[in-house]
């Protein structure tokens, strides 16, 4: 504990000699048991220590009426005798205690006790006397301890070491520190209250803080004493919370009197003083109603101090101090104190300074460093103040101060009164500081850069950077008033690259504008120049102060130095590129054309710019690839031929865009193989992954150009450049044209811009995105393509022949020379004009072609053409219909005056009909029918149809055509019929044309075009007739499903055999009969019908007239109704015979073709599954099929017409096979 | 009220700077720029302790002599700074919080506003209104 910590208050009265003796005992044992000290007011119980001071009991001690004293107020007296002896005690003691109780009484204290000390020595002295009922202790409590027999303690033999000794004190300590205690609480208790009313009553006039303040910190001292810092603390707290609310109301309006010492004019600012646990001194001050406002806060606030090191809190001290600081200067303020200029910076320096040595001194280095945060206010404060001393003493200046300003410094040291003892011997005290500081230039430039290096330091370590760099630039600004701007730059450009790359545009535009002063100081030109464009250019800024900086520019460009040394500065802060624009828009031209380039340029500057020369350099690459075409994805074009370049707008606005990084530019690449052009893999690239990837954190943003220093530009020299002479650029946007170079094909890449002002070279170094444009060269192509999709065959079509000139120029006399072909001649045409059309697809000329034919030869004349032109004309040509397919190529060999060679094109024609024949037959009658299709998208009219045989003049085809003239709408078919007649024999083959006339509906006669189609019949002769009847089952008139009945097939042989049939099938002849075999089949696709028992079979047929064959099956129909029959194929058989392997086929394609036929009939008889599955059909090839290839039996079918069936078509009614049968209707 | 009124973006440039009197805008730039320190230093120390659950009101960012300056972070990380003349002692917490409250509900307008481009300084009458209403008038 704090030995100035008062103890509680102890008097002691009776027998002095006693009292002395056990004081020093009771004084030291009396704190060594806590007890347990119960609140009012619902405050929460502590353990404490109690300590108590005994003194002799005076009357003077016993307190006043109105006393507010805490710490000398006694608390618990106590009477003390040893007698032992009654006589003794009714003849004097007694006396004693009356009057002493007499005088507690008046006084209203009821806080006492008596203390019997009982001796052994006693004890014998006056062992007669002694009675058991009537002891000295007995008597004493019968007249004095009216029903408080506790007010009297006996202490056995206090000096002695005996158990019964030790008992007895330790029942006396217990029983004093209860009764301590219980007064310390009631009187307390009475204080606080009262304490209470007098703050009640602080509106009433008369109420004098100073002195309230003395009463509540009374009680702080009690608190403080018995350790209880906090409690302590909060009183402190409440009076300064008071103290500031006066201040507050005073600010109001509302004044208190004693509020009037307060505001006398400050006379000393000796700053905190906080070494000292009471600053007394002030105390008195306070006490005496004398304190000025600095000397009430600062003795409130060391108090405060004092408590919280207690506390252990050394960083609240920081942190109140600061705010007492500020709190102290804007009270000052508010109560108008008059103070001397400087008065109150040098307070608060001292001020600062003490607190930091005051915590420096409770805690150790690592302490320290770990809780810059919360020392570093302190310290940019003290500096700051510092600073603001200086420049009122004349310190910082150049010349250093002039002699008012050592008037005023003399004044302020005065102020500070003298050193006070404590720190007087110690060498770095604030005191001694400041002192030093104002005392010289040099002493203050230590101090002050110490101070601002240790705040800036403090910042880094606790990475407040931009506070560091804030006191950065308040150093720079003190080394640019003492001359050194060498010094101040380097704060100045750290500074602004945190402004800048935050876009903090204000403190930009201030901040640069102390550089251009710096570097202007520094004679740096180029930086100079550089920072005044950005300066000129900064909105910020008034008219006056940018018109200003440029002018800097144009005077240092109009100065006519040597050549050599030539300023370039960036061209982004003197002007923005924001567009640019060719002409035309594809910014592809062939070599030679005109090509321009339209430039907008945002001039920054205030004032217009008389540029002298305005140059773009181009790098020129010579294109190996294709002529033109390639894509350009290079440029990020919204509208064709315009590339807008993005600006990270003004260099000092939100840095968005920068920070967001260069939009990703992709590319389509595709990889195709050397040897074919085919695509081998495609996909898309990143070109400018070396933007994109690039780590942003260490970068500066890319638009500060000043940052650091300006980057080294310079202009390259190409060897093409564009180039503009004497452009003056107004502010805003200007929009300058230039003609771009384009002699030879390749491609040009615009670098960079070059803006020459005099001396001075504004240069933008990458113009980004890049911006190219293409020169090629082509060759003269020809190409004829149909005038309208498809050409048709046989009827004169339209052909356009378009010529791109490229770099040839087409002469007069040059001409075209078409070899004739007899396929497709060249219609000859009066009207044939060409038409020349530019690049641009503009109708240039038009003029008539003149066409000469020869027998093998067409030329045609060109009328001359410029290069990089087209020239287009149509020709009408006719494809003679060939027989054959319906589609078909033809080349044409055209001979150009460009090339040496031939160029052959093709066209492609289309057959506009498609022709179909087809024999039909009436028994012994034979039909001849052909079908025309229409296939093109064009009506016809047909006219003159007719049939022609060529071989059999005998032969008469008889026209059943009705019409002379038919319409054939597209995609419609036109069907004709000639009955065939014939006179002796039919010829078994009959060769036949079809021919026609067509035009196109609606012309006239002349445009008939003939149509030929021939083709050719055989084996025409019916040789057999087919019959069926189908026989219901016996007893039966009509047939019902589900029963059998019977199907007879009657083959009959309608004529003799022929020679030629003679000669191929009677080789199968066995008994010397001429028979020929033909195998039947009763088939039903239809599943109408269940063949029952053999379905086909094999017949002999005698190769006469009218021989005839009857074949007996069953079938069995398998639903009612009218069905139709069952369909019977007549097939020729040829059997497996050696004659047969012998004879050499007439054409070895038969029999593949049969053998192909034999499988297709397995193929039929497989899809009749439902027949064989019912177990009636013994295939004739089954089981053959494995042999196929080798020489084997096999069928062949009849030519058509050569079997008449008549029964084709034909019907049966069957009933149901029972009435009651379930009919199913669906209605849907 | 406010002497200075601040919006800055989350990359800590300023969105929005208005202050009373004009003639010391420069002085208030500064002052709410190095006030970023401050506010860095308070998200990166409430982010450690609590989390999500975190109060945008960051309070008394510093003081200074002449002005306190209050610093308040939306979730977004716009940051709003209030700078009070420290003269003006009758202004409580309380309003301070408020201020910031009725700051946010009116930035939470123009960012709802489809014309606005996040990112772009603000340029609302709306806002502007706002602001001018917690501004000290003076003449």
């Amino acid at each position: 504990c704090d030995s100035l910590c008062p103890p509680l208050f102890i008097p002691g009265a009776g027998d002095q000699g006693l009292f002395t003796s056990l004081y020093t005992s009771l004084a030291q044992q009396l704190p060594r048991e806590p007890m347990e000290w119960r609140r009012t007011y619902g405050r929460a119980p502590k353990m404490i220590h109690l300590e108590a001071n005994f003194v002799q009991f005076k009357d003077e001690l016993l307190p006043k009426e109105g006393n507010k004293a805490l710490l000398t107020f006694p608390f618990l007296h106590i009477y003390w005798t040893d007698c032992c002896d009654t006589e003794v005690y009714k003849s004097t003691v007694k006396e004693d205690m009356m009057r002493w109780q007499n005088s507690l009484r008046t006084h209203g204290s009821a806080d006492w006790v008596i203390i019997v000390v009982e001796t052994n020595d006693t004890k014998k002295k006056n062992k007669t006397n002694i009675l058991p009922r009537s002891s000295i202790v007995d008597k004493i409590r019968s007249d004095f301890c009216n029903k408080q027999n506790d007010r009297c303690v006996v202490l056995s033999d206090p000096l002695k070491d005996s158990s019964r000794s030790q008992e007895s004190w330790n029942s006396l300590l217990l029983k004093l520190r209860t009764l301590l205690l219980m007064s310390f609480t009631k009187n307390l208790g009475r204080f606080e209250d009262d304490m209470r009313t007098l703050r009640e009553k602080r509106t009433q006039p008369g109420w004098s803080f100073c002195e309230y303040f003395m009463v509540q910190e009374e009680l702080a001292f009690v608190f403080e004493m018995l350790q209880q810092f906090e409690d302590a603390l909060v009183q402190y707290d409440e009076l300064d919370a008071l103290f500031t609310q006066y201040v507050l109301n005073f600010g109001a309006g509302d004044t208190a009197n004693w509020l009037g010492s307060f505001c006398a004019p400050v006379r000393s600012w000796s700053g905190l003083l906080l070494r000292r646990p009471i600053d007394m001194e002030k105390r008195d001050g306070i006490q005496r109603g004398e304190a000025s406002l600095l000397d009430l806060r600062s003795y409130l606030f060391s108090r405060q101090c004092t408590l919280l090191i207690f506390l252990q809190r050394p960083w609240e001290v920081t942190q109140r101090a600061l705010e007492l600081l500020h709190n102290c200067v804007q009270e000052l303020r508010l109560l108008e104190v008059s103070v001397l200029d400087g008065a109150l910076d040098c307070w608060v320096f001292l001020s600062c300074l003490e607190v930091l040595h005051r915590i420096e001194g409770c805690c150790d280095q690592a302490q320290l460093a770990a809780n810059c945060s919360h020392t570093v206010g302190l310290w940019a404060y003290a500096t700051d103040k510092l600073k603001c001393l200086g420049e009122l003493c004349g310190l910082v200046s150049e010349k250093g101060p002039t002699s008012e300003d050592l008037n005023r410094t003399v004044d302020l040291l005065a102020g500070l009164g003298d050193e006070r003892p404590e720190t007087v011997n110690s060498l770095q005290s604030p005191y001694k500081k400041l002192k030093e500081a104002l005392s010289s230039v040099e002493a203050f430039e230590r101090h002050y850069l110490e101070l601002s290096h240790a705040a800036m330091e403090m910042y880094r370590a606790i990475s407040r950077l931009r506070s560091a760099r804030l006191v950065g630039k308040s150093l720079a600004e003190f080394y640019m008033r003492k001359g050194d701007p060498e010094r101040a730059e380097s704060f100045l450009q750290e500074a602004l690259k945190s402004y800048v790359s935050e876009g903090w545009s204000l403190p930009v535009t201030h901040t640069r504008r102390q550089i251009a002063e710096c570097q202007k100081l520094l004679g740096r030109t180029e930086d100079y120049l550089q920072t005044s464009a950005l300066l000129a250019g900064d909105l910020n800024l008034t008219t006056e102060e940018r018109k200003h900086f440029c002018q800097e520019i144009l005077s240092f460009a109009g100065k006519t130095g040597d050549k050599s040394h030539k300023v370039s500065l960036s061209m982004s802060v003197f002007t923005q590129l924001t567009r640019l624009q060719f002409h035309p828009a594809t910014a592809s031209v062939h070599s030679g054309a005109i090509l321009q380039v339209e430039l907008t340029l945002r001039c920054l500057m205030p004032v217009s710019v008389r540029v002298q020369q305005l140059a773009a350099s181009i790098h020129f690459d010579v294109d190996h690839g294709g002529t033109h075409g390639r894509s350009k994805g290079a440029q990020r074009q919204t509208n064709p031929g315009t590339v807008e370049f993005i600006q990270s707008s003004s260099s000092a606005g939100p840095p968005s865009s920068s920070n967001a990084g260069p939009s990703l530019e992709l590319d389509e690449i595709q990889d195709r193989s050397p040897s074919d052009n085919s695509l081998n893999s495609t996909g898309v690239v990143c070109k400018n992954t070396h933007l994109v990837m690039r780590r942003h954190d260490s970068s500066s943003p890319p638009d500060t150009p000043n940052c650091v220093s300006p980057p080294t530009v310079t202009m390259k020299e190409g060897a093409q450049m564009l180039k503009v002479q004497d452009v003056t650029l107004e502010p805003g946007n200007n929009s300058i044209t230039f003609t771009a170079p384009s002699g030879q094909p390749g491609t040009y890449t615009l670098r960079q811009l070059c803006a020459t002002v005099g001396e001075v070279q504004f240069v933008l170094p990458h113009i980004y995105p890049s911006v190219q444009y293409e020169v090629y060269s082509q060759e003269p192509q020809l190409t004829v393509e149909p005038l309208s999709e498809p050409l048709l065959a046989g009827l004169p079509q339209m052909v356009k022949f378009t010529l791109l000139t490229g770099h040839y120029a087409v002469k007069k006399g040059d001409a075209l020379q078409l070899s004739n072909t007899d396929t497709m001649p060249i219609l000859p045409s009066s009207s044939c004009s060409a038409r020349i059309s530019s690049p641009t697809a503009e109708l240039v000329g038009e003029s008539v072609l003149s066409i000469q034919s020869s027998e093998k030869v067409t030329s045609i004349s060109l009328p001359p053409t410029p290069p990089y032109h087209t020239l287009e004309f149509q020709l009408e040509v006719l494809c003679i219909i060939p027989s054959g397919s319906e589609r078909f190529s033809l080349q044409m060999s055209i001979d150009c005056p460009w090339s040496i060679y031939s160029t052959l094109l093709a066209l492609t024609f289309y057959i506009p009909f498609k022709t179909k024949h087809s024999l039909l037959s009436a028994g012994n009658r034979k039909y001849v029918q052909v079908c025309v299709q229409n296939v093109s998208d064009v009506n016809f009219t047909l006219a003159e149809v007719k049939l022609t045989e060529k071989q059999h003049a005998s032969l008469e085809l008889q026209s059943l055509n009705t019409k002379t003239q038919q319409l054939l709408c597209s995609k419609y078919s036109v069907f004709c019929l000639w009955e065939v007649r014939w006179k002796d024999d039919l010829p078994s083959c009959l060769q036949c044309v079809f021919s026609a006339n067509f035009s196109p509906l609606n012309q006239d006669v002349s445009a008939f075009k003939p149509f030929h189609y021939q083709f050719q019949f055989e084996r025409v002769t019916t040789l057999y007739s087919v019959r069926a009847e189908i026989l219901p089952p016996t007893g039966e008139q009509h047939c019902r499903s589900g029963f059998l009945c019977g199907l007879e097939v009657c083959i009959t042989r309608l004529t003799e055999p022929a020679e030629g049939e003679l000669a191929e099938d009677s080789k199968t002849d066995t008994d010397g009969l001429k028979t020929t075999k033909l195998m039947y089949e009763v088939a039903d696709s239809s599943s109408n019908w269940a063949v029952c028992g053999k379905s086909s079979g094999m017949v002999s047929m005698p190769m006469t007239a009218n021989a005839t064959h009857k074949v007996q099956i069953e079938v069995m129909p398998l639903f009612a109704g009218h069905l139709p029959f069952p369909k019977i194929k007549v097939l020729k058989y040829l059997p497996h015979t050696a004659a047969v392997a012998i004879q050499p086929d007439p054409d070895s394609c038969v029999e593949n073709d049969s053998l192909s036929l034999l499988d297709k009939t397995l193929d039929d008889q497989a899809d009749t599954a439902s027949i064989r599955s019912r177990g009636s059909v013994h295939s004739v090839g089954s089981g053959d099929q494995q042999q196929k290839g080798v020489a084997m039996p096999r069928l062949e079918p009849f030519s058509p017409g050569q079997v008449f069936n008549h029964t084709q078509a034909r019907q049966v009614l069957v009933l149901p096979s029972t009435d009651d049968h379930i009919m199913e209707v669906n209605a849907t | 009220m406010a002497v200075c009124i601040a919006v800055i973006a989350k990359e800590n440039y300023p969105l929005y700077i208005r202050s009373v009197p004009t003639q010391n805008e420069l002085k208030f730039h500064y002052t709410v720029h190095t006030s970023l320190d401050v506010v860095e230093e308070k998200i990166s120390a409430v982010g450690k302790s609590l989390g999500d659950q975190r109060e945008l009101y960051l309070g008394l960012l510093y003081p200074t002599e002449d002005y306190k300056v209050y610093g308040y972070v939306t979730n977004s990380k716009v940051k709003f700074v209030i700078v009070v003349d420290s003269s003006n002692t009758s202004l409580r917490d309380n309003e301070i919080r408020s201020m910031f409250r009725k700051l946010h509900n009116s930035f939470t307008d123009v960012m709802c506003n489809p014309f606005h481009n996040p990112g772009d300084s603000i340029q609302s009458k709306a806002f502007d209104g706002i602001v001018s209403g917690m501004m000290v008038q003076t003449g």
